[in-house]
């Protein structure tokens, strides 16, 4: 169990980054400009790729190295990228109809984070957990997944449902990284993997939709009911 | 060369032969005890070894059907991209049904959504477009729930395995025991609904109508019958470590709960359907919730007539959706109410479909009868019979309801002539669907009833 022996520098590094990641979750909740979206999650993943370094070094897990240098490179350039030319392709800029005001989606978001943090801390007490750290990444983990799903549930532009997608994942990647950093190299490698074949399907489904129904906002979709 | 339209189809065609071939020995082989291959990556055991099966007979079905439909859409130029992308995708469900590791399912779980979402809006019409992006959103989103399930799984293996250990199913039934029930009940919900949205279990079922009425014909036959199965498969791998973990009975009322749900909403939505592919697909939300009742009710009977249901309904909905693509094709209309005179228009294939008809409202004599009534006295021995009421009520009310439309379409008056004929390529697969689900309706054979039991005490053995 890496969150057992901690030294307390690294316990509060760890802590910092997932609360970093988190805040940048908020972030992207509270605005309605897609390129801070974008400028927000590669934020975040470039934290994630640190994250997976220090625990690589703290935890003595060489092969995070790796995982950290390829979560920069796909998640924190490669991704951000295909994104921002799918962006400049459409020429949207902003969410114009959002179905809550970002200020309200941000209050929502902050009562997710403390049904997020219940949750983290009644799994904690029954596990035993001496250390906060886990705690905290469950809490960060459970509750960068209910910012995505509020995002996806809000935003009608097909690129903010990506990132909330996205944000879903990074949620899990994060909490992973301090959870588990023993999962096997092989399974987080096809998962990076996975996510760029993911984000090149929708760049391509992003083409149809702007050829054949000519409109990237879900508010559009509404041919098939009942 | 091989981009000629000919020789894709062909193609098609032979691995799917090949793959009907390979299952059948495929379900020998693990009669004997599970196989483990490429360094315990790959698992061929009989739960396994019965779901490739199934989707091995809808590939094969689909494929024959996809040769003759496929040829009324006049695509030609694109058509080798697509029999790539259909011989991809049932690799995918297969690499599903073997993969012997929970994350490495996951991945094939969602690459199986990668490659059916072009099929789906193969025909770029701005409905299947639709189709697909809701389609590839909604199961990306839900399965990411089944990754943190599978992730908090992990977490809670490793305190009892260690920071690095094989997530094989095996391993993971044999911790279940000495596993925290609370971390468990908490992964398993997530696991659940997240496989659920992909299972098509009501309430996350949202996508799958419009998929299923929007992309061709022979795709529709493999979503419904190929591929909600695999990702049944999952649900029912996590519940045997839920049972093992001692929180079996939530995880079962669960279970159950989603697929009374699921019953309610396919027959809500089956009785007001206009869409003669949507109707369909209503349908496998209704008959993916009676297998989550047989698996939910748990029990060798339950398990037996779950599996037996997963073969019928693959079968049967694959008829089903052939007929409805030639009704369409051959009257160039997606609604029931403009489908008329389908009787007299279309004796021999127009009686097939009825047939299939009266088979997928659970009537006898076919094989969804015998399955559904195996769920429903396993639902009454194992203390769930609230549930079997409810589920009996709503099939009387969909038999009427289901069988309300083919009144529609087969005797009231037609308005239109048949704009085209299909080919026996569309007709025969039918024929060869409708026969042997007649067969498994009158005679269970003792062979399957056999490996349906072992395949059941597989699974409840797994616990202790």
């Amino acid at each position: 169990m890496l969150t057992a022996q901690l030294d307390p520098l690294a316990a509060s590094l760890f802590s910092l980054m997932a609360i970093a990641s988190l805040v940048l979750a908020f972030v992207m909740l509270g605005s309605r400009w897609l390129n801070n979206y974008l400028y927000a999650f590669a934020a975040e993943s470039w934290i994630i790729a640190a994250l997976s370094a220090s625990v690589a070094y703290y935890g003595g897990y060489p092969e995070l190295y790796l995982i950290a240098l390829l979560t920069a490179l796909f998640r924190g350039l490669f991704l951000p990228f295909l994104i921002w030319r799918i962006m400049r392709r459409l020429d949207v800029s902003r969410e114009l109809h959002e179905i809550l005001q970002p200020s309200s989606a941000l209050v929502v978001g902050a009562l997710g984070v403390v049904f997020a943090l219940i949750v983290a801390y009644r799994i904690g007490d029954s596990i035993g957990l001496a250390s906060r750290v886990a705690v905290l990444a469950l809490t960060v983990m459970l509750s960068m997944k209910l910012i995505g799903f509020l995002m996806l549930a809000v935003r009608r532009e097909a690129l903010s449902q990506i990132l909330g997608l996205l944000v879903l994942e990074n949620g899990i990647f994060l909490g992973a990284q301090i959870l588990i950093p023993g999962m096997p190299l092989l399974i987080e490698i096809v998962i990076l993997f996975d996510l760029l074949i993911i984000v090149a399907c929708f760049g391509v489904l992003i083409q149809y939709l702007v050829a054949n129904v000519g409109s990237t906002s879900s508010r559009d979709l509404k041919r098939l009911v009942g | 060369m091989f981009r000629g339209p000919r020789v894709s189809e062909l193609l098609n065609v032979g691995a799917a032969v090949i793959s009907f071939a390979a299952a059948i020995p495929l379900t020998v082989l693990s009669a004997d005890g599970p196989h483990h291959y490429w360094a315990n990556y790959i698992l061929i055991d009989m739960l396994g070894a019965w779901v490739a099966l199934c989707a091995a007979i809808v590939y094969l079905l689909a494929s024959i059907y996809a040769v003759g439909y496929m040829r009324l859409i006049g695509e030609d130029a694109k058509l080798w991209g697509f029999y790539a992308l259909f011989a991809l995708f049932a690799l995918t469900i297969f690499a599903c049904v073997v993969m012997n590791d929970a994350g490495l399912y996951w991945i094939a779980v969602e690459l199986t959504t990668l490659v059916s979402t072009f099929l789906v809006g193969f025909e770029r019409a701005a409905e299947s477009i639709e189709a697909a992006w809701k389609y590839i959103i909604i199961v990306s989103a839900g399965i990411s729930l089944a990754l943190l399930g599978t992730v908090l799984f992990y977490w809670s293996g490793s305190f009892v395995l260690g920071p690095t250990y094989q997530m094989t199913w095996d391993v993971l039934r044999e911790a279940a025991p000495k596993l925290n029930p609370h971390l468990v009940t908490l992964s398993y919900l997530l696991v659940l609904v997240g496989y659920g949205t992909k299972v098509g279990l009501a309430p996350m079922h949202t996508w799958l109508p419009d998929a299923h009425s929007e992309s061709p014909a022979p795709i529709s036959a493999m979503l419904s019958g190929a591929l909600l199965n695999a990702a049944m498969l999952g649900i029912v791998r996590y519940l045997a470590v839920a049972d093992g973990a001692g929180i079996g009975l939530l995880a079962r009322t669960t279970l159950v709960a989603f697929g009374i749900a699921s019953l309610l909403v396919g027959t809500l939505f089956i009785v007001r359907q206009n869409g003669v592919k949507r109707l369909m697909a209503y349908s496998s939300v209704e008959h993916m919730g009676v297998i989550a009742l047989g698996f939910g009710f748990g029990g060798p009977l339950g398990v037996v007539g779950a599996l037996y249901h997963m073969l019928n309904h693959s079968l049967n909905k694959s008829l089903m959706f052939f007929g409805a693509g030639n009704i369409m094709r051959s009257l160039g209309s997606k609604d029931i109410t403009s489908l008329r005179g389908v009787w007299r228009l279309f004796p021999v294939q127009g009686a097939l479909w009825l047939a299939g008809a009266v088979a997928i409202t659970g009537a006898p004599p076919f094989g969804l009868f015998l399955s559904e009534l195996v769920i429903l006295r396993a639902g009454l021995s194992q203390s769930f019979a609230w549930a079997v009421y409810i589920m009996l009520v709503l099939l009387i009310v969909i038999f009427v309801g289901f069988l309300n439309h083919f009144r529609v379409m087969y005797f009231e008056p037609e308005g239109r002539k048949a704009a085209a004929r299909v080919s026996a390529w569309c007709v025969a697969p039918m024929w060869l669907s409708l026969i042997p689900l007649f067969i498994l309706g009158v005679w269970w054979p003792h062979a399957i009833w056999d490996y349906l039991t072992a395949v059941a005490r597989m699974l409840a053995g797994a616990g202790s």
